[in-house]
């Protein structure tokens, strides 16, 4: 076999080989780079996969020679191909990015653990992904929420360790109810082979044990992915992370969890099941429209930029919910997209806070809180920032020219092609109060006075810059040139339901 | 009834470690609730995959009933999770005896609140 054959073993081996020999050779710096490159590797092998998967169809790839259904399968198809990219290509950005922003915010003794945390936690990702095996997606489900508990505790501020030990009570309830609904189909099939299962719970689909099963795993994905209202732990674990940590967490992990709850939904339980038989897609509905409207409600009051941010990360979840509870190849497509389009757009508006936040930290000194009195007038000594942040809020409230736009179009198509007039209604209000809460940072920025006797402050430095801005530039360009993130989303959309039963 | 003994003790014991993670206020506690919590979900595996009588799966002409391995190699794995959640709930919970003092929540959520009020005191 030749080398380009184990490309979806290599997508999860590499990130997860990095993260040893990080912790052998104690360097900060010789760290840094094992890892990057791990990351940059994987994220050339996502898009080679990608491209194959696009031209070819679907990958079947046997680990260790086994068949399947006895030994692990990684199956990637247009869906986990399109999250693969996402994943790995925050990672290959937050990187480079998290070498200036460590430098100020962890000790330099535990740079390496850092780095190491970090692979492990992206490796999780992938692995979650590209499986096609039941209780090898818990592995990786733990394997990453583990080494994010580690990462958010390594926040400066103590309430980072309060943050991150409420988020490992709740993760861990979360993964236990997940492995509780692994078990209980597994019980019914005896098989953990995702593809496997589907085919043996056709015959059993409303057995008793299946619904439970349906059930277990729907709440502890919600825990997972801060469905409202389970979202209690993101906004402290987002604000008190280190900045580099927020903006990977924030990009990939909750929408990591979002693909499982899409992939056992319509490949495994099935689409008649779910959305048919069960009052699930109304009480999605309605958990969706409570997340846009009142955690986009919550978030104007904030005073905490990171905190702001993060309750606006549990709005536009709901947009995700939102698109699944329509049942459409529409709204399925939206919520895939929107997977990728705010995770791009969160990604970039965390790494630029932390931009600022590594620029308002003195040398030694504790990182400040990117609280709204320290930003007073901020744009006049950091420009090119503050503008990104600005641009990265567009996106937010869906404004035409960005990726958010794209999501919320395809999010009103498909309630107009529902007849449901009134939800158009409700996307529009839940961007108004977008549009609120991106001008509280643009008028604090922009118009006010920067606090009197406050030493002037130049902009950040490149190494910071360059990373942020190419997220929101493709922010900007995946609200152009949809071809990616559309296309993708609909062909996956179109396989999910036809394929589902 | 008593054919679904061995669910009824896990069942048991997933919601007594529930009731205990959410009602005491004690972080150490809280993970002994966790722990409990994971140990039903052993049992559930495991119980399901054990008959009266079954062996290890080792062909031999003695034995024809077999014991399905899988759900033990699997709750293997479950435990190594299991351990690595509860070590590093524990340090956090040291962690977090060193910044506050403290390991009961409510205690640890009047500190935050007095700095919280502290700093809004001071000129900005």
């Amino acid at each position: 076999m030749s080398l380009a054959q184990h490309l979806p073993a290599l997508q999860v081996v590499l990130p997860l080989i990095s993260a040893p020999l990080a912790v052998l050779l104690r360097r900060g710096a010789v760290a840094f780079a094992i890892v990057t490159a791990a990351a940059w590797t994987a994220f050339a092998i996502a898009i080679a996969l990608w491209l194959q998967v696009a031209a070819d169809g679907a990958i079947s790839y046997h680990i260790g020679n086994w068949q399947p259904p006895w030994g692990i399968e990684y199956r990637i198809d247009r869906l986990n191909s399109f999250v693969l990219v996402l994943v790995s290509g925050i990672a290959a950005v937050v990187l480079p990015y998290s070498r200036a922003s460590v430098e100020r915010e962890i000790p330099r003794e535990s740079h390496y653990l850092f780095y190491a945390m970090l692979g492990l936690c992206f490796t999780g990702l992938l692995g979650i992904t590209i499986t096609g095996d039941a209780f090898n997606l818990f592995v990786f489900l733990e394997i990453s929420s583990l080494s994010t508990y580690v990462l958010i505790a390594l926040g400066r501020d103590r309430r980072a360790l309060t943050a991150s030990y409420q988020y490992l009570i709740m993760g861990s309830i979360g993964a236990t109810f997940i492995v509780i609904a692994i078990g209980l189909l597994y019980l019914m099939t005896g098989t953990l082979n995702l593809a496997d299962m589907a085919t043996k719970l056709a015959a059993i689909k409303s057995t008793r044990p299946v619904l439970a099963a349906l059930a277990f795993f729907t709440v502890g994905v919600s825990l997972k992915a801060a469905i409202f209202p389970l979202h209690q732990w993101l906004p402290n674990a987002y604000t008190y992370a280190p900045s580099a940590v927020t903006a990977l967490v924030a990009a990939t992990a909750t929408k990591v969890t979002l693909y499982a709850l899409i992939r056992f939904y319509f490949t495994i339980f099935g689409e008649s099941m779910v959305f048919k038989s069960l009052p699930l897609p109304e009480i999605m509905l309605v958990l969706s429209l409570f997340a846009m409207l009142v955690a986009n409600f919550v978030a104007i009051f904030q005073t905490n930029l990171k905190r702001l941010f993060a309750y606006s990360s549990v709005g536009q979840i709901g947009y995700i919910t939102l698109g699944l509870s329509f049942d459409s190849v529409h709204g399925l497509a939206a919520s895939i997209m929107h997977l990728v389009n705010h995770g791009i757009a969160k990604g970039g508006i965390f790494l630029l806070i932390g931009a600022i936040v590594a620029t308002l930290t003195t040398r030694q000194g504790m990182p400040p809180a990117p609280t709204f009195d320290r930003l007073a007038g901020l744009a006049k000594q950091m420009p090119l920032t503050c503008f990104g942040i600005v641009i990265g809020g567009f996106s937010l409230i869906g404004v035409p020219g960005t990726a958010g736009f794209i999501t919320k179009w395809h999010l009103i198509l498909a309630a107009i092609e529902k007849d449901q007039w009134w939800l158009v209604g409700a996307i529009l209000i839940s961007s108004l109060l977008a549009v609120t809460y991106v001008w509280r940072f643009v008028e604090v920025a922009y118009f006010r006075a920067p606090p009197a006797g406050s030493a002037p402050r130049g902009e950040a430095t490149y190494a910071l810059l360059i990373p942020a801005y190419v997220l929101i530039a493709a922010t900007i360009w995946f609200g152009i040139d949809t071809s990616f993130t559309v296309d993708t989303a609909l062909d996956a959309a179109q396989l999910l339901m036809h394929n589902s039963r | 009834m008593f054919g679904h003994f061995s669910y009824i003790i896990t069942v048991f014991l997933m919601v007594a470690g529930l009731f205990i993670i959410i009602a005491r206020g004690n972080l150490i506690k809280k993970l002994v609730g966790l722990s409990i919590f994971q140990t039903s979900v052993y049992l559930l595996y495991i119980v399901p995959g054990k008959l009266v009588g079954g062996t290890a799966p080792i062909i031999s002409p003695q034995y024809t009933v077999y014991s399905n391995p899988l759900p033990h190699v699997l709750i293997l794995t479950a435990i190594v999770v299991g351990v690595a959640t509860l070590a590093l709930g524990l340090a956090l919970a040291v962690r977090i005896r060193e910044a506050y003092g403290t390991i009961e929540e409510d205690e640890i959520l009047a500190r935050d609140h007095v700095v919280v009020a502290a700093s809004h005191e001071e000129p900005v």
